[in-house]
């Protein structure tokens, strides 16, 4: 299928304000994106452009081969597009608002039925088809968003925080459903939970004052961690000052942090310097010194921790 | 043109869904009663026609069809039910009309609830049944001037307070501009060609004319052309607002 979807240079200015600056990717066919970065970093604003909700002010989004600066309609047909918050007609019952998407998007008899009951039955709304919209849990209206979003069978889904608001079964479901999907799709998820991207991302982009600061898979972003082949140590509090002894010395070591757990026991973190392998070094010397210990692991790296890394924990409460 | 209707029919079915429909219907079919056989005279009259029940049609609607007309984009931007419909592929133009359609259909429903006023003209007398029919053609055409008015106003602010009191006063200018108060305004130092042109301008001025059995197409071809002005003048202003 090849390239599904594809930002070309995309950037977006409020006033003198730049939300989206110059931001290039091509998406395609079965994979997953994971759209990260924090609260008003434009993650929002790119996927309003890529949807042709708002107009780009230079660049474009190519979405299976439609302009989206030209032809707009053309490429709201291929997407189903999830916005922020899952906004939905109040008035309407579930029912009636599948209907209405169905409508307007010119799906008339078979097609429409199956697309209808289709999504029902993933999103699982049948106990609510016949309530109203203004009356359902947050749970449910993000299930009736979804439902229309993907009630066309479109071959982009654009979802702006699909499982914001969602209990963790909730989660786990949502998640399934766009790992299922995923197969002959592009699927565009923002999130800043990150465990979701470890969860159902084969991609992640990161981005940060409208600027793209890292595009890599999960486990490239975790590599950047300092976390990064880090090992984990519990052991016995008495013993911490004979491994941290026995540690001195090595070259591949950054640093060595010391947590209380509860109880006796105490939690040694040993940072690797730039993720340097240093687990078989640390275990032989451990082993030359007998020390006792009751647990030992190798990190994988955090992503929250590349998250702040990259953009900056500053940013969490600025526009 | 089905995804207009397809919109018009959610719109519709909107207004019916709440008890505002109701609500309006009422208290238009209560005051437009009231205002013919009260304010109106229509027995002391002793004329079979409708000109007391069509007059005060432009009052009316100067504060129940704001009222029709606030929800329609302001309730959008304010829910951000506007990005859910304008990323459907649906032309800005084709959300415009649709919402204006529904409107106006639900104000036609209101009007056409009026019918036994009709059947009792009949009864009472011989009334010339052409002027009467001009006369709903030009209260229906009215009303969609009034509600494009509203539309467009909606479509500037979130707030539908707001939206409702500025169509007000937006229509009310509409009205007077044919009327002495803001015609020797304009006298004093505007030519006689600007005088006539603000006077034609005037909703009661057309409206008037049209239901006194004068028939004139330029009436009814300005009424049609102020919808299709402030329609058009909506879909720039949802163009350019929808993301704020």
């Amino acid at each position: 299928m090849g390239t599904m979807l594809d930002i070309q240079g995309l950037t977006k200015q409020f006033g003198q304000f730049t939300a989206v600056d110059d931001v290039s990717f091509s998406v395609a066919a079965g994979e997953v994106l994971g759209f990260l970065g924090p609260n008003g970093s434009g993650k929002s604003t790119t996927m309003k452009m890529v949807t042709g909700f708002l107009t780009p002010t230079a660049g474009t989004a190519i979405v299976c081969g439609n302009d989206v600066t030209r032809d707009p309609i053309a490429v709201k047909r291929h997407i189903g597009y999830l916005p922020e918050g899952a906004p939905l007609y109040d008035d309407m019952t579930a029912s009636g608002m599948l209907s209405f998407v169905a409508d307007v998007r010119g799906l008339s008899g078979a097609d429409r039925r199956n697309g209808i009951d289709n999504a029902v039955e993933k999103l699982q709304l049948n106990e609510v088809f016949n309530q109203q919209i203004g009356t359902l849990s947050k749970g449910f209206k993000r299930r009736v968003g979804l439902a229309q979003a993907i009630l066309h069978d479109p071959d982009v889904l654009i979802l702006d925080e699909p499982t914001d608001g969602l209990d963790p079964n909730q989660k786990h479901h949502v998640r399934e459903l766009i790992a299922d999907m995923s197969k002959d799709k592009v699927i565009v998820i923002s999130t800043h939970v990150l465990e979701e991207v470890d969860a159902v991302c084969s991609r992640a982009i990161v981005i940060a004052r409208g600027k793209m600061i890292a595009d890599g898979t999960p486990a490239d972003l975790e590599q950047r961690s300092s976390y990064y082949n880090a090992v984990s140590v519990r052991l016995h509090r008495d013993h911490v000052p004979g491994l941290k002894e026995a540690l001195g010395g090595i070259g591949d070591i950054e640093r060595i942090e010391t947590a209380d757990d509860h109880g006796d026991t105490a939690h040694v973190l040993v940072m690797a310097k730039n993720g340097a392998t240093i687990i078989e070094t640390v275990n032989a010397r451990m082993r030359d010194r007998s020390i006792a210990i009751e647990q030992l692991y190798v990190e994988r790296g955090r992503l929250e921790d590349v998250f702040r890394q990259l953009t900056g924990d500053d940013q969490g409460d600025a526009k | 043109m089905s995804t207009a209707l397809a919109i018009s029919k959610r719109e519709l079915f909107a207004y019916f869904s709440t008890p505002l429909a109701y609500v309006f219907i009422v208290i238009f079919l209560a005051l437009a009663g009231a205002t013919t056989f009260y304010f109106g005279g229509f027995f002391q009259r002793g004329q079979a026609d409708l000109q007391a029940f069509f007059s005060f049609h432009p009052w009316l609607y100067l504060f129940l069809i704001p009222a029709v007309g606030m929800r329609l984009w302001a309730e959008e931007r304010k829910s951000g039910t506007i990005e859910l419909l304008m990323t459907l592929p649906v032309s800005t133009t084709q959300a415009v009309a649709g919402k204006f359609i529904a409107a106006w259909i639900f104000a036609g429903i209101a009007l056409a609830l009026t019918f036994p006023i009709w059947i009792t003209v009949n009864y009472l007398g011989s009334p010339d049944n052409g002027v009467i029919f001009a006369g709903y053609v030009a209260s229906f055409l009215m009303a969609g001037a009034f509600l494009a008015i509203g539309s467009f106003v909606s479509a500037l602010t979130r707030n539908q307070v707001i939206a409702f009191v500025i169509t007000a006063a937006v229509c009310f200018l509409f009205m007077m501009s044919g009327l002495e108060p803001v015609q020797s305004a304009f006298r004093g130092w505007a030519s006689a060609f600007v005088v006539d042109l603000v006077a034609s301008l005037s909703f009661l001025t057309n409206f008037d004319a049209i239901t006194r059995g004068v028939f004139d197409l330029r009436d009814f071809v300005y009424l049609a052309s102020v919808i299709g002005v402030f329609l058009f003048a909506n879909v720039v202003i949802v163009d350019l607002k929808k993301g704020s």
